[in-house]
């Protein structure tokens, strides 16, 4: 049976008999090459664009009228190239329609050519975000709520242990001689604080995350303890898929490569790297992966946490230093742990914590011995997934000529999202690559695929390959995943579908500016940098936590919350990440249910120091950039409350302005 | 003299004190307390005091002041000149000139992993070195289904599992598996390689006891020092040893009145010697011991057993005996992926504790899915497998009993072949590690030049980690050769034959080499 499978013929794609199809299966064996294989789906999408995309292409977005969606109505062979043609009440057919409204379920039209925005540093140095506290009233409130918490968590424990279920408790107690797998100190916060917000958690999805994500509908019977589905979905407004770029799709040139990369490569390469694993296919998104952050020579790896893990174990060993930045994510300190080095840390994006710390480490040398350290490894993160700020790569730069130090910069949610050309943090402040000794970066958020990558010189990447565990004995990231990450690299360039990489771009940008601003004229409390597409609002309180992420669904939009331990015990907050795919219909939407919540939860904390506020009046005549300040001099702040319909009116206009 | 004038003194002191004391709200329950713990046992008092006293000066004492004892106080211009006089060493050492040839001769396979691959310089080769057992990789029913999948879910789930990366294929998926291990549940983690290394660690902790065999593999040694539990190794296979070992444990504790978690960590089938565990008295001894026992199936999964269910299934013993089954879906499964499968509160444990799990995006649903379908695919064809255990005969004809050189430590249901050279070739030249890999490394190329694509054990690289105390060597280098069902038996003699020839031709040439 197998015998027979390896020579059957490939059939033709049956599901779609595109013109794709057929580049590809013109020569079933004589020229495998994926170079071939991405330039006849450009030449396809290429001629596709003139007629139409698929997607929304920029064109097809110029001539603004509401409802009616202008790239609907060409079929997709069809191959007539006049922009003109599109006539803009063609009848539609049924099925036309229904497979537009899935795309645009994935990748909403664009509902104005102005809602685009260069995601790009304004040249100042880059200042902290303010940090607004909520009242006093509100940070009692919470320490006395966890506290309640605590207590009766104790409490149920006690009796529990004694009188309650068996079942449940049997984990935490000895019996038979084992003892208890888990204890119960240590997980005494997920019994009895988080199973209280577990269906906050792990809901379980289904269909492509994109612009909206459908959620399997679930209800509990026993306190979040087990859960019973109950056979329908909503469709809800996704806030929470690191999907930046939009490029979750099921539909559209990459999904079209992946199809044809899955026909003609099977699922897997079952091989390591080190062994059989190389495939042409990975040395390729290796080079484009390289060229595309502007480095030498990169390698990838099939998960970006492990990409971390094991990375740092093939860097610095015992004798070197690693200098942390303290909010790095957990694959990080688990790489730092595993390689042997000692961890020192820093105040978060704080440079000159970081530069205390150098001076400390280096005048200091290895702890008893005074040696001087081997190597000395800087640690930060481009754009920090919790709080939603930026690293100063300019201001850490400066350090590094001065110290002499190692940097690398974990670029997993900064790659694709922040930068003009949309290549990381590098890009967005206009550095050179090279500047940074290790660029690393995952392929999960940005492109929609999954994995990591590390880029470098090529004698740092040649080393790496050699001594880097994942590569030698973890398995190869699987081919359609490669084909996503070639595919999507190649329309961010603009090398296929000129045009609908950089309309992705500019989206990401817009819609995070005007998301934050909107949010803080409503009053919420917004962590992070002003371009950053990941957008934390704060609710403190740990019963808001789930109320918010309740009340968020109830009005069909998913977001996600976290609180402690993922942040500190205080600051619990919701989460949104901002993508390419939303546009503003659909933030519209989440502010005006922002606001309604807020209003519900009494959450608009907000103080006005971190901005949101009004039009300072012209008789001041002072420069926007400087307005801040100067409002602080003379006292003219006061808290933002703006209604909802003002904040969407001007919030277009201002977006694009110094936020203030 | 003036004691008295002193002393008055000090009283006066006190008793503006002590008023002043008892103005404080609380003081007198305080007083009270001293009072009567005074009364009862003055040492005790002087022991709080003295504990106040420290954790008054703990408070007082700036933070990190512990590794301050030694610190050199210097001014800023001397740190200055220090941080200039500073000279790092390069972010990475040279290559060696080993690690170099091997970077140089790694194969690249164009287009799809088959029986057959085309390599980058043009030749088509027998592939006899990826894990694709069943050749589930070009099945034509799971393509068409991944491509559904692909066209309903989209690639990546853009997202980790607690925040809706979960999809209702990973759900399947998990279910599919647990029913066909015959365990209550699974959780399915992103990456096998980095499964077992994230598992350990989010259950045993800092005091906790693991034995473990002296061989296991390298995600395994990752696992158990990221644990920073108390490790002790029992010599590979030896159950007497494991047996001792334990019981000095158990003992032990017993005897300091000190119950710790206590685990045995073990593999299946060994990745780096090839060969089985004995489970039914692993089974006995963690009963009787009372340890619990951590199963590394990567190698076995899909392999092992009349439906390949693995070690469990081939030594006859109930799964849910073994407390965690750990396992991979990227190798003979051709999905992506690696999964814990166990007890529903070890598994619910880890989606919250587990870094690999919680802190990385989910599996990309297409690979899910393929998951559950090769596991079917298992399921419903056993015979594949025991055609996969007549392709190892042919091949270990081939080559163990025949070669002089090498002989196999993999078990005869193994279908990867680890060859190593024999003892008394390796004494008889004095070959050490890295002759060996050099002389395999030959092996290889030879093999290759003759179009049969094998690799080697890659875990070299990472002797540091693979030795134990008090074993003196790590794992003897190593060939590998995969078997799969996708060739006929005659392909797989005359593969195996090669293999020989080219073994045979870098031992007698290398005997010239080397005493030239
Ligand atoms: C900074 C950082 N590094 C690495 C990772 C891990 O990436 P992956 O989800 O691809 O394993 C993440 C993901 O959350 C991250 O935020």
């Amino acid at each position: 049976m197998p015998g027979s499978e390896k020579l059957r013929e490939r059939r033709p794609s049956s599901s779609k008999g595109n013109r794709l199809t057929q580049f590809f299966s013109s020569s079933p064996k004589s020229a495998d090459n994926t170079q071939q294989a991405l330039f006849a789906m450009q030449q396809h999408h290429l001629q596709q664009q003139h007629s139409s995309a698929p997607t929304s292409g920029i064109s097809s977005s110029t001539v603004s009228l509401p409802t009616i969606s202008l790239s609907t109505a060409i079929a997709e062979n069809n191959t007539i190239d006049l922009p003109a043609t599109k006539t803009l009440f063609e009848p539609k057919t049924a099925e036309e329609a229904e497979r537009q409204k899935r795309a645009d379920a994935q990748f909403g039209p664009l509902n104005h050519p102005s809602h685009l925005w260069t995601s790009k540093s304004h040249g100042r140095p880059l200042a902290a975000p303010v940090e607004d506290d909520p009242p006093q009233s509100a940070l009692y409130t919470t320490y006395i709520s966890y506290l309640i918490l605590i207590l009766i968590g104790h409490i149920r424990d006690f009796f529990g242990k004694r009188f309650g279920d068996k079942k449940r408790y049997n984990s935490l107690k000895a019996q038979n001689g084992y003892a208890p797998l888990n204890d119960d100190f240590d997980n005494f916060y997920t019994r009895r604080l988080k199973v209280r917000l577990n269906d906050c958690f792990a809901r379980v999805a289904t269909g492509v995350p994109g612009r909206y994500i459908t959620l399997l509908d679930r209800e509990s019977d026993d306190f979040n303890h087990s859960y019973r589905y109950t056979g329908t979905t909503t469709e809800t407004l996704n806030m929470s898929s690191y999907n930046y770029l939009g490029f979750a799709q099921s539909e559209g040139p990459c999904a079209d490569a992946v199809e044809e990369c899955v026909r003609r490569y099977g699922i897997t390469t079952c091989s390591p790297r080190g062994d059989a694993g190389t495939t042409d296919l990975a040395l390729e998104v290796e080079r484009e992966v390289a060229n595309f952050v502007g480095k030498p020579s990169a390698m990838i790896f099939s998960m970006g946490y492990v990409t971390n893990a094991s990375s740092f174990p093939a860097l610095v060993s015992k004798g070197c230093l690693i200098i942390s930045d303290e909010l790095n994510h957990a694959s990080i300190r688990v790489g730092a742990r595993m390689s042997g080095a000692m961890i020192r840390s820093f105040a978060h994006n704080d440079v000159r914590s970081l530069e205390k710390v150098l001076r400390e480490a280096i005048s200091q040398g290895q702890p008893r011995t005074h040696r001087p350290w081997k190597k000395i490894l800087v640690v930060v993160e481009g754009l920090y997934s919790m709080e939603g700020t930026m690293c100063d790569l300019p201001g850490v730069l400066a350090l590094k000529r001065k110290y002499k130090f190692a940097l690398f910069v974990d670029e997993a949610h900064s790659i694709g999202a922040l930068g003009p050309r949309g290549r990381g943090v590098c890009d967005y402040f206009g550095v050179d690559p090279a500047e940074v000794d290790i660029l690393m970066g995952t392929l999960t958020k940005s492109f929609g695929a999954n994995g990591g990558y590390i880029a470098a010189d090529k004698h740092i990447v040649d080393k790496l390959r050699a001594t880097n565990s994942a590569t030698q004995l973890g398995e190869t990231p699987s081919p359609c995943v490669l084909m996503q990450i070639l595919a999507s690299l190649k329309m961010i360039t603009g090398e296929l579908c000129p045009g609908q990489g950089e309309e992705r771009l500019q989206r990401i940008a817009f819609n995070s500016r005007y998301l934050r601003l909107g949010l803080k004229r409503l009053g919420y409390i917004v962590y992070g940098h002003d371009d950053s597409p990941i957008i934390p609002v704060m609710l403190y309180h740990p019963a808001k936590i789930p109320a918010f992420s309740h009340h968020m669904l109830n009005r069909q939009i998913s977001v996600v919350v976290v609180g402690y331990p993922a942040t500190p015990l205080i600051t619990s907050r919701a989460r949104f990440c901002v993508s390419s795919a939303h546009n503003k219909e659909d933030l519209d939407r989440l502010l005006r249910a922002c606001d309604e919540v807020a209003d519900e939860m009494n959450i608009k904390y907000s103080s006005g120091i971190a901005g949101g506020l009004d039009d300072l009046d012209p008789k001041y005549d002072c420069p926007i950039e400087d307005e801040l300040a100067f409002r602080r001099s003379k006292k003219l702040i006061y808290p933002p409350r703006w209604s909802v319909e003002d904040v969407i009116e001007r919030g277009a206009r201002d977006a694009k302005l110094p936020l203030r | 003299m003036d004691a008295e004038k002193l002393q008055a003194q000090f009283h006066r002191t006190l008793s503006v004190a002590s008023a002043a004391f008892q103005k404080v709200p609380g003081s007198s329950v305080l007083t009270r307390y001293i009072q009567s713990s005074y009364q009862n046992d003055p040492v005790r008092s002087a022991i709080e005091l003295i504990l106040v006293l420290f954790f008054v000066r703990y408070l007082l004492s700036p933070s990190y002041s512990t590794d301050k004892q030694n610190y050199v106080k210097l001014t800023e211009d001397e740190i200055d000149e220090l941080v200039d006089d500073w000279v790092p060493e390069p972010l990475v050492a040279e290559q060696t000139a080993l690690e170099a040839l091997e970077n140089e001769r790694i194969p690249v396979i164009v287009g799809p992993t088959g029986p057959k691959s085309k390599l980058s310089n043009g030749r088509t080769v027998t592939n006899l070195a990826s894990y694709n057992f069943y050749n589930f990789n070009a099945n034509e029913q799971i393509k068409e289904k991944a491509v559904q999948i692909l066209r309903t879910y989209g690639v990546g789930p853009c997202g980790p599992p607690q925040f809706y990366g979960t999809q209702d294929v990973h759900v399947k998926a998990e279910a599919d598996i647990a029913a066909y291990l015959g365990t209550e549940r699974c959780i399915v983690y992103a990456q096998a390689f980095s499964t077992i290394s994230s598992v350990i660690p989010s259950f045993c902790k800092r005091g906790d006891i693991i034995v473990a065999d002296r061989a296991v593999n390298f995600s395994i040694r990752k696992g158990l020092e990221a644990s920073r539990s108390v490790v002790k190794w029992f010599d590979h296979g030896d159950m007497d040893n494991l047996d001792a070992i334990m019981s000095s444990v158990a003992k032990e504790q017993a005897k300091a009145k000190r119950l710790t978690r206590r685990f045995i960590v073990t593999e299946g089938l060994f990745e780096t010697v090839g060969d089985a565990s004995d489970l039914p008295k692993l089974i006995e001894l963690k009963e009787k011991h009372k340890f619990r026992l951590i199963l590394d199936e990567t190698w076995s999964f899909g392999v092992l057993g009349r439906t390949g269910r693995g070690l469990t299934e081939a030594q006859n013993v109930d799964p849910q005996q073994v407390d965690m089954i750990i396992g991979s879906l990227a190798g003979p499964l051709c999905a992506g992926g690696g999964f814990c499968a166990g007890a529903k509160d070890v598994v619910e444990h880890q989606r919250i504790t587990s870094t690999a799990y919680t802190y990385s995006a989910a599996l990309p649903a297409m690979l899910a899915v393929t998951a559950s379908e090769t596991v079917n695919l298992l399921q419903s064809n056993p015979e594949i497998l025991n055609q996969c255990r007549e392709n190892i005969k042919a091949m270990r004809a081939q080559l163990d009993p025949r070669s002089d050189w090498v002989i196999c430590t993999s078990v005869p249901e193994n279908p990867v072949m680890l060859l190593v050279l024999k003892p008394e070739v390796v004494q008889a030249r004095k070959l050490g590690v890295e002759d060996q890999e050099r002389i395999l490394m030959d092996c290889v190329e030879e093999a290759l030049a003759n179009g049969v694509l094998i690799t080697r054990l890659k875990t070299r690289p990472f002797a540091y980690a693979m030795k134990s105390p008090g074993s003196s060597s790590s794992a003897q280098p190593a060939l590998k050769v995969c078997i799969t069902t996708a060739l006929s038996k005659k392909d797989i003699e005359k593969a195996g034959t090669t293999i020989r020839h080219a073994i045979t031709k870098v031992m007698t040439r290398k005997t010239t080499s080397k005493s030239a």
